[in-house]
């Protein structure tokens, strides 16, 4: 692991009690306001993983794509009514095909990129003098690829599983540094995003970037490295809960199993030196069953990882681990008794039944009561991606089309820079850990909004939502208002559109206060509700005349601006 | 302002703090208001406060065309104003006011209000919608813009809002609506230049408006963790908040708070003019003058009703802000004006009420303001037709050019610019943009200047001048004024005048000879 105080995140991740012999120093949060403590509530879901039976309408769908999509946009509610739960699960369970890799969009008159022509993919290149000196922008390239498959995402959970993933199994592009395994890595989780976690973990252990991020590819024999054999464990597999008790001679012990793994750097593949690989036993703790790994020789020593890894994968506690971190990922951050008990325990048992693989356990979970218990709606904080992926989605906001590839990826960027500044730059997570904001107590969630970060949200979508839009490098993004408000039967109705209108973009009531402000803008003071329908009216009876269409759109465009403004909106 | 509160808000803006004597100053930095006075090309402490009346004015039983009145009573019979109970105004016989208008009355009386007649543009609108956007853009009427006309003066001022805003030159909102919503009018070419804030008690609701209270659940939780870091992050909360902590409604003439929304909301710009905010335009709005129906009251008299209502809310409000104004020190910075989308038709409807109509009279108060009518009273037909309208005499947008260029003394060239055409300029502010040369106000010329300095309990000011009339002025940190220390016409010499300060608090004051084109400016310490 590279540039990381491992004990500060250690600190932050299970408190200080859980290291009670490290000097441990917590960064303090940015936010005042965030929790000091896990809150409680008057009532709390203290339901179960029995699947859900009541209504399946608009507000049950609209929850549950808000969890599974970035972004919810009225036409996607629209294809999952009339389904029974079942079938929406089935449709959201159901993968996309594999996408298309990124393409050369980066020459301009300063560089060319001497191996790969415009429009022609550069991920599997080989390492050269050229592929050093185009790194640089393959990664930005590459960081705009995967925002744009985002905002393209299907009606699938493939795009935030695979975020999931990378979240769980954390790397940084900007220290392992190579474009191409960014891609690599990224391709791996998703093939495996609805898979078996067992085999994507045997599968990332040999990845090409992990290799070189958690320095896989420099433990040998002599020098071992216990890097990856620490977080493998740590972190991705077992986990630091209540009940996980591997010691460090165990991280000790599988640095050795692990060692002798390469990287060809030109090809960006892994393979096993055995000279370099550590041929004795390991021994490994009452934890683990005081299990013993076999010393192997030869080629036959790359057999001993699988056996680090069924031997890992005996523990329920990596279920568990990998339990919760799909509970908060899905739900809600606040792990208490009855969820550990009612909710974890019962997802474990299930990944471990069926033998590792994950989808049984999500479904039960995206399926159950608890999931649908009204006291586990509108309370999870959106993520950045959510927010400003949610924002292009929910708008329906016109990107450059694959006419222009180039411009189409400059689109893409303008969300991915803007997502740097939001804190959530997917492919370069703040460490090994992942987002804070997923593991960080007693904040979780909250590690989102800051003084800093909430203002820049509402400034995205202010811009977004303004007259000008946003204009970066010649690609103009910006909502149309009176699109958004036309996919409403009834907007010509100032009570029903904002009704409508803020079911879609918050998941909480907005109060009748807020309500009533939306409605004066809209009616511009006045009193009756028909100086609204009849400026609509006009628009709609004439939407090429100008006044008719600027009546409306401009107070069309200062309601969403508010709308998106009020702390509803950062809210699924 | 007590000074503690005015050093504790600035800090963020001032340069350096120092100490002199013991005494904790804070250096002059860019920022204050008087800095701002001290800028040649733009008077940026003066303040215009638009008043907008949502849903369109009856103008005629509001400024009563006293020489119209029989062919007027006989278009509108059921909602002709009592003759004997119109309020005269001095100097005129022809034109009254609403029995409703006493504060407007006494403030016309005493040269503080202009009424401008027969205010519209070519071919006006009758739609609610599009009549207030053409206000609020100072489009021609059959132009579309999106951007208002406020937002286009300020946007020529700031360029690049809000990109590097607030900063320590400019600080403070450079518009702000009181109420839900900004304005079309504070619309910029690309944002909108002004902000809104909703209440006196909570200073905080600077984008979202209030809401209502969140449940203690997961949701609820959240919910309020989010408010409670947006509270505190609103970019211009603090300065708001503390110009408002700053200074207190000095004025006894408003009425109980919860009755007149348009004087709850004008003290709240009183203290915050008076709180030193340097924000130029404040938008504050009156609703309900869309009266089809029941605009007199049917059984008290057509004096009473909802228009009645509706007009004495509006000149209580002004008299009280004025006079709060005038409390604070404040006036002479402030002008005022009043507008509505159009004005009502001359024939009333059968409803006790009147349609929608164009041209309506515009006000303006102010203690700069040139009281007086602008503009002739309009003609009525003997026999008048449903549709029929009184004429334009003013094209709205001539108001806004003159505040622009008169009062804001923007050059001409940004002023069209702004207004994207030219108007005529009409005469409406007893001060004209005269300040010219303004020297620095440390430098140790021999124009004026003053012994000691720092003083203590007095000081002598020796002031030179080429003759004429001479105006010297003291001012407080802040740019606000103190006292006149001389006014009069003097002969070519050199002159002193002993000036008291042991009433003065301890700090940093400004004294200020303007002789004609000219104004001096010289820093003096109080200890």
């Amino acid at each position: 692991m590279k540039q990381i105080n491992r004990l500060e995140f250690l600190g932050a991740l299970y408190g200080n009690s859980a290291l009670p012999d490290e000097k441990v120093k917590m960064e303090a949060p940015v936010n005042e306001f965030a929790n000091k403590v896990i809150p409680q509530f008057d009532s709390r879901a203290n339901t179960g993983l029995t699947q859900y039976s009541g209504p399946f309408g608009t507000t049950q769908i609209a929850h549950l794509l808000r969890r599974c999509l970035f972004g919810v946009t009225k036409a996607d509610i629209d294809a999952f009514a009339g389904m029974t739960l079942d079938q929406a699960i089935v449709a959201l369970t159901t993968a996309s095909a594999t996408p298309l890799p990124p393409v050369n969009t980066y020459n301009n008159a300063n560089f060319t990129d001497a191996d790969v022509p415009v429009g022609q993919t550069w991920v599997n290149t080989v390492m050269n003098t050229n592929s050093v000196n185009a790194n640089g922008r393959r990664k930005v390239n590459f960081k705009q690829w995967w925002v744009g498959l985002m905002l393209n995402q299907e009606r699938n959970l493939t795009e935030k599983m695979t975020l999931f993933w990378h979240n769980h199994f954390a790397t940084q592009l900007n220290i392992y540094n190579d474009a191409r395994g960014g891609y690599k890595h990224i391709a791996l989780l998703r093939a495996n995003a609805f898979g078996n976690f067992k085999t994507l973990t045997r599968l990332v252990t040999t990845d090409a970037a992990m290799l070189d991020y958690l320095n896989g590819r420099t433990n040998t024999k002599n020098a071992p490295n216990e890097n990856y054999a620490r977080e493998l464990q740590e972190l991705f597999t077992v986990g630091k809960g209540p009940d996980s008790h591997y010691t460090e001679d165990d991280v000790k012990a599988a640095a050795r199993v692990l060692t002798g793994w390469r990287v060809d750097v030109n090809t960006l593949t892994a393979y096993f030196d055995s000279t370099k690989h550590d041929t004795t036993a390991k021994q490994f703790s009452a934890f683990y069953g005081n299990a013993t790994i076999a010393g192997q020789s030869g080629a036959n020593g790359a057999n001993e990882t699988d056996q680090l890894i069924d031997m890992i994968f005996l523990q329920q506690e990596a279920a568990k681990h990998i339990s919760r971190k799909l509970y908060r990922w899905f739900v809600y951050y606040v792990i208490d008794a009855q969820v550990e008990t009612d909710i974890i325990t019962p997802m474990s048992d299930l990944i471990v039944q069926n033998n590792w693989e994950i989808m049984p356990a999500l479904v039960a979970l995206l399926k159950s009561e608890h999931f649908f218990d009204t006291l586990n709606f509108g309370c999870h904080i959106k993520n950045p991606l959510d927010h400003l992926v949610g924002v292009c989605r929910q708008f329906n906001i016109a990107f450059p089309t694959s006419a222009n590839t180039v411009d189409q990826y400059k689109g893409w960027g303008i969300v991915a820079d803007a997502l740097l500044t939001l804190g959530m730059d997917a492919g370069d997570p703040p460490n090994v850990a992942g987002w804070p904001a997923y593991y960080q107590e007693p904040q979780f969630h909250e590690q989102w909004i800051n003084s800093d970060t909430l203002p820049s949200r509402n400034e995205y979508t202010d811009a977004l939502c303004s007259l000008s839009g946003v204009t970066r490098n010649g690609v103009n993004l910006k909502i149309d208002c009176i699109a958004f408000a036309q996919q409403f039967a009834n907007a010509g109705d100032p009570n029903l559109l904002i009704t409508d209108s803020a079911a879609l973009l918050s998941p909480n009531d907005i109060g009748p206060t807020q309500t009533a402000f939306l409605k004066s803008i809209l009616l511009s003071g006045q009193a009756a509700d028909h100086y609204w329908t009849d400026a609509w009216d006009d628009y709609i009876g004439d939407p090429s005349n100008v006044t008719f269409k600027t009546a409306v759109e401009t107070r069309l465009r200062s309601m969403y601006t508010y709308l998106m403004d009020m702390a509803e909106y950062q809210l699924i | 302002m007590k000074r503690k509160s005015f050093i504790k808000r600035a800090l963020p803006v001032a340069t350096l703090p120092f100490l002199i004597n013991g005494l904790s100053f804070k250096a002059f930095g860019r920022g204050s208001a008087f800095d701002d006075m001290l800028r040649a090309a733009t008077q940026t402490d003066r303040v215009l406060v638009l008043i907008q009346l949502n849903g369109g004015n009856d103008g005629l039983n509001t400024v009563i065309p006293l020489d119209q009145y029989s062919p007027l009573s006989a278009a509108r019979s059921n909602i002709m104003i009592g003759e004997n109970l119109v309020l005269p105004l001095n100097g005129t016989t022809a034109t009254g006011l609403h029995p409703s208008l006493t504060g407007l009355q006494n403030m016309y009386n005493d040269q503080k209000v202009a009424i401008v007649q027969g205010v519209s543009y070519p071919n006006p609108s009758f739609s609610h919608f599009r009549a207030t956007d053409i206000w609020l853009t100072a489009s021609d009427a059959h132009q579309t813009l999106a951007t208002g006309w406020v937002g286009r003066f300020l946007d020529q001022e700031y360029a690049g809002y809000p990109t590097g805003y607030p900063n320590s030159t400019d600080p403070d909102p450079l518009a702000l609506q009181i109420g839900n919503v900004v304005s079309t009018a504070l619309q910029g070419p690309s944002v909108n230049m002004g902000i809104a804030i909703t209440s006196s008690s909570d200073f905080y609701q600077l984008t979202s408006g209030n809401y209502d209270p969140a449940p203690n659940t997961p949701a609820g939780h959240e919910l309020n963790f989010i408010r409670e870091t947006s509270i505190q992050t609103q970019l211009y909360a603090n300065v708001i908040k503390d110009a408002a902590l700053a200074q207190a409604n000095l004025s006894t003439q408003y009425p109980a708070a919860g009755t007149n929304s348009l004087a709850d909301q004008l003290k709240i710009v009183a203290q915050l003019i008076g709180g030193g905010l340097q924000t130029r335009v404040y938008m504050v709005n009156l609703t309900g003058f869309d009266t089809h129906n029941s605009q007199v009251d049917a059984t008290g008299g057509t004096h009473t009703g909802e228009h009645a209502d509706l007009l004495s809310k509006l000149s209580t409000a002004i008299s009280a802000f004025e006079d709060d104004l005038r409390l604070m020190g404040q006036a002479d910075r402030v002008i005022g004006m009043t507008f509505s989308e159009f004005g009502r038709r001359i024939q009333s409807n059968g409803s006790l009420g009147t349609d929608h109509g164009s041209a309506l009279p515009v006000i303006l108060f102010g203690s700069k303001v040139k009281g007086g009518l602008i503009g002739n009273n309009p003609v009525i037909p003997a026999s008048v037709g449903t549709g029929d309208n009184i004429e334009m005499q003013h094209d709205f947008r001539s108001i806004y050019t003159s505040i622009l260029k008169n009062w804001f003394c923007i050059p001409e060239a940004a002023v069209s610019a702004a207004m994207l055409q030219n108007f005529q300029t009409l005469d409406l502010f007893t001060e004209s943009c005269t300040a010219t040369s303004i020297n620095d106000p440390d430098a140790a010329d021999g124009t004026i200047r003053n012994y000691p300095n720092p003083a203590n309990g007095s000081t002598v000011i020796e002031f030179q001048t080429t003759g004429g009339v001479i105006q010297m002025k003291l001012y407080d940190e802040v740019g606000r004024e103190v006292e006149t220390i001389v006014e009069g016409t003097y002969a070519p010499g050199t002159y002193r005048t002993e000036l008291s300060t042991h009433k003065l608090e301890k700090g940093i004051y400004f004294y200020s000879l303007q002789e004609g084109q000219r104004k001096y400016t010289k820093r003096l310490l109080v200890m």
